[in-house]
């Protein structure tokens, strides 16, 4: 399970950065890099990577925690369908404490609504073949990684005619918001660190068109600190040699054209939709959802009444997942919004931004 | 006394008539027998205290799973009171052990927590003096809860406290930490490998191992709830101090961090319950670490931190992590939620 151990030497790790500090001298001006996967900006704020590297070097996070870019109508119309007669909501512990426009998951299970925590879409099913009375609705949320589980468990219910058993279609694919990044001219991206759990599954020829039309670089990374050092340290040496190329640095689990045998089991079940992520509005084509004869497992056609949809007042989420800030930038950080209180959905998981930020990177101020 | 056990427990034994009555002197007497309990009086009376200041704790238990590797509920009782009793620098004597049961709840299950509480006794060497069960309706509880309290006493000129703690302070861990926490959320999500063990144990007579070392302990802790995280910052806020732990001597075993990689999980967030947290003075640092690993529960200790005067505006715990940058460690914020992907 664990990482090969010369992925966390130290001393690997510093001939990185001496590596890292010669490139970005020569290159003379700050570069900003970006990761985009929230298992990069839990690692990197974990180890601390980020004060490692010199002042040239910006290393900042995009949009990949998935609770983080599920936008806030999203959970209005699961808290909705919670309120239905014979419905039970089942969702990743992750998604219970992003605030919806009125209230949020958790709140509302303490108020005794049918909302259950489950580890994976094969929990919810379970709980469907052992409620044929009740609808489970499982909340499907998540980038490449997460679909292919949600696909295998529409098949087995299809197979099986467990007819209670319903998705919210919710999942996200992660190269349309790259190239909404790149075109964004707030923010200028020097290369990504392209998500190494994704790429597992998409593989990496999907993210060829940042190089080829955009001429930013990019290189697939894994987890361990040295992963994401040298992801740093190739991305530099192509910004130095004015070079734009998509590299594989994870090449012991990642290929380029990733698992297809998952991608044709998404592809049966899903369909590409456009899809609304925080901070960016309507994105088209990167969202999964259900194909049209599978209307009947689709929890998003069943009416509810929902409120208008509310941000919170001052929440800079939206900036934060574009990473034109970073989370101490925004005026509610670490003040209204704490990893016990939050306020935005970036504090909310492990991998969301802001939380990865406080709980790792705050060196200075009081904790409590 | 005859062990008997009901198949199931009926709202009726906990109707204080002669269901209770049976359950008491077939399930819970065989176990936990002694002068002071089997004569079943209204309150314990008890010898004379030993020589000292008493202290007194309560502590209740509802933990799921209520059997799990290496411990049940009942054993976990004793050693949660016993370890609080043991790490404020008292010698365990007596506990009181009240159970409140489901109705419908499994009788092996009751058995097999009042074998566990008995088993825990004898290891900590106390002695259950009082009990009482109660039986709620089926849906208005979990099977079985605990609560306790325990007496102790801290033997004159012993003195433990947070402000005791000085600069140069260095911190013992007196095993691998999260074992039990790892292994209560690998068993919840069905990830139990046959690997995973809870720590669970009383550590009083560890301590007592240390003290007769000549030791002069300033301050302990059992991280349990919150782990290492909480202790940590707790302690920091008392003692004004600012605690600096060490990523690479930190004792925690391969498979408990393997849980907390596929859970998402803080390993230092994670719960033990048979471990000690320890601040030792500097100069006693190499023979405070010698006197817990002689003894058996504590073979496995490490110093993992130290102590430092607190800096201005700066966060009071850090860790200065195996590639070689210093980073905050905070409380956790609500439960420790499993990542999605």
């Amino acid at each position: 399970m664990s990482e090969a151990p010369e992925l966390r030497d130290p001393k690997a790790i510093a001939g990185l950065i001496r590596e890292i500090e010669a490139v970005s001298e020569e290159i003379g001006r700050r570069v900003t890099l970006m990761e985009v996967c929230g298992t990069h900006t839990h690692a990197v704020a974990a180890a601390g990577l980020r004060q490692m590297l010199p002042p040239g070097v910006r290393l900042i996070s995009g949009p990949g925690c998935p609770v983080c870019v599920t936008p806030v109508d999203y959970l209005d119309r699961a808290l909705a369908l919670a309120d239905l007669d014979a419905t039970t909501v089942c969702t990743f512990g992750d998604l219970m404490r992003v605030p919806s426009s009125l209230s949020s998951l958790e709140q509302a299970h303490a108020s005794g609504k049918p909302i259950e925590i489950v580890y994976s879409p094969r929990d919810a099913l379970l709980l469907a073949r052992e409620n044929p009375d009740r609808r489970i609705v499982f909340l499907g949320v998540g980038f490449e990684t997460t679909a292919p589980t949600i696909a295998a468990a529409v098949a087995e219910a299809e197979a099986d005619g467990v007819d209670n058993f319903l998705i919210l279609p919710g999942n996200k694919v992660m190269p349309p918001p790259m190239r909404a990044l790149v075109e964004d001219q707030e923010l200028k991206v020097d290369g990504f660190l392209l998500p190494g759990h994704v790429s597992v599954l998409t593989g990496w020829e999907c993210f060829r068109f940042l190089a080829d039309d955009y001429g930013v670089p990019g290189t697939v990374v894994g987890f361990a600190p040295a992963d994401v050092m040298r992801g740093v340290a190739d991305l530099l040496r192509q910004v130095r040699a004015d070079k734009a190329e998509i590299t594989n640095l994870y090449s012991r689990v990642v290929s380029s054209l990733g698992n297809q045998v998952a991608a044709r089991l998404v592809d049966q079940y899903f369909e590409p939709v456009a899809t609304s992520w925080r901070g960016f509005g309507e994105i088209p084509d990167s969202g999964l959802g259900l194909r049209s004869q599978y209307a009947h497992r689709d929890a998003s056609r069943i009416e509810v009444e929902l409120p208008p949809p509310h941000e919170p007042v001052g929440c800079a989420c939206g900036d934060v997942l574009r990473g034109v800030i970073d989370p101490p930038e925004c005026s509610l950080f670490g003040t209204a919004c704490q990893p016990a209180t939050p306020v935005g959905a970036c504090m909310v998981s492990s991998e969301g931004t802001c939380a990865a930020w406080y709980r790792h990177e705050r060196l200075t101020g009081a904790t409590k | 006394m005859k062990k008997k056990t009901p198949e199931r427990l009926l709202l009726a034994h906990g109707s204080g008539g002669r269901l209770t009555h049976e359950l008491v002197t077939g399930t819970f007497l065989p176990f936990l027998e002694n002068p002071i309990l089997s004569s079943l009086s209204d309150a314990a009376i008890l010898p004379e205290l030993p020589p000292g200041r008493p202290a007194l704790t309560t502590d209740g238990f509802v933990v799921d799973p209520p059997v799990f590797a290496g411990g049940d509920l009942g054993y976990l009782s004793v050693c949660g009171t016993v370890n609080d009793l043991a790490v404020a620098g008292a010698r365990p004597l007596w506990l009181t052990w009240a159970l409140i049961l489901e109705e419908g709840a499994d009788g092996d299950l009751i058995s097999t927590c009042a074998e566990g509480t008995a088993r825990a006794a004898a290891e900590a060497g106390i002695q259950i003096v009082a009990g009482d069960t109660k039986v709620v309706p089926r849906g208005k509880g979990d099977r079985i809860y605990a609560v306790t309290a325990g007496l102790g006493v801290v033997p004159p000129g012993r003195e433990i406290s947070d402000t005791r703690i000085e600069n140069g302070d260095v911190v013992i861990a007196s095993g691998p930490l999260g074992d039990h926490g790892a292994t209560i959320m690998a068993t919840r999500h069905g990830l139990d490998t046959g690997e995973l063990k809870s720590d669970c144990a009383p550590v009083s007579g560890l301590i007592e191992s240390v003290f007769e070392a000549g030791i002069d302990i300033h301050s302990m802790h059992d991280p349990t709830r919150g782990g290492v995280l909480t202790v940590c910052n707790e302690v920091a806020d008392r003692s004004g101090k600012r605690i600096v732990l060490t990523e690479t001597s930190i004792p925690v075993r391969p498979q408990v961090r393997a849980v907390c990689e596929i859970l998402g999980l803080e390993i230092l967030g994670l719960a033990c319950e048979g471990r000690v947290l320890s601040w030792v003075p500097g100069d006693q640092a190499e023979r405070a670490l010698e006197a817990f690993q002689k003894h058996p529960a504590g073979r496995d200790a490490a110093i993992f931190a130290r102590v430092e005067g607190s800096i201005d505006g700066e966060v009071p715990v850090v860790m200065e992590t195996e590639v070689g940058s210093t980073r905050p460690l905070d409380m956790l914020s609500g439960t420790d939620l499993p990542r999605i992907c």
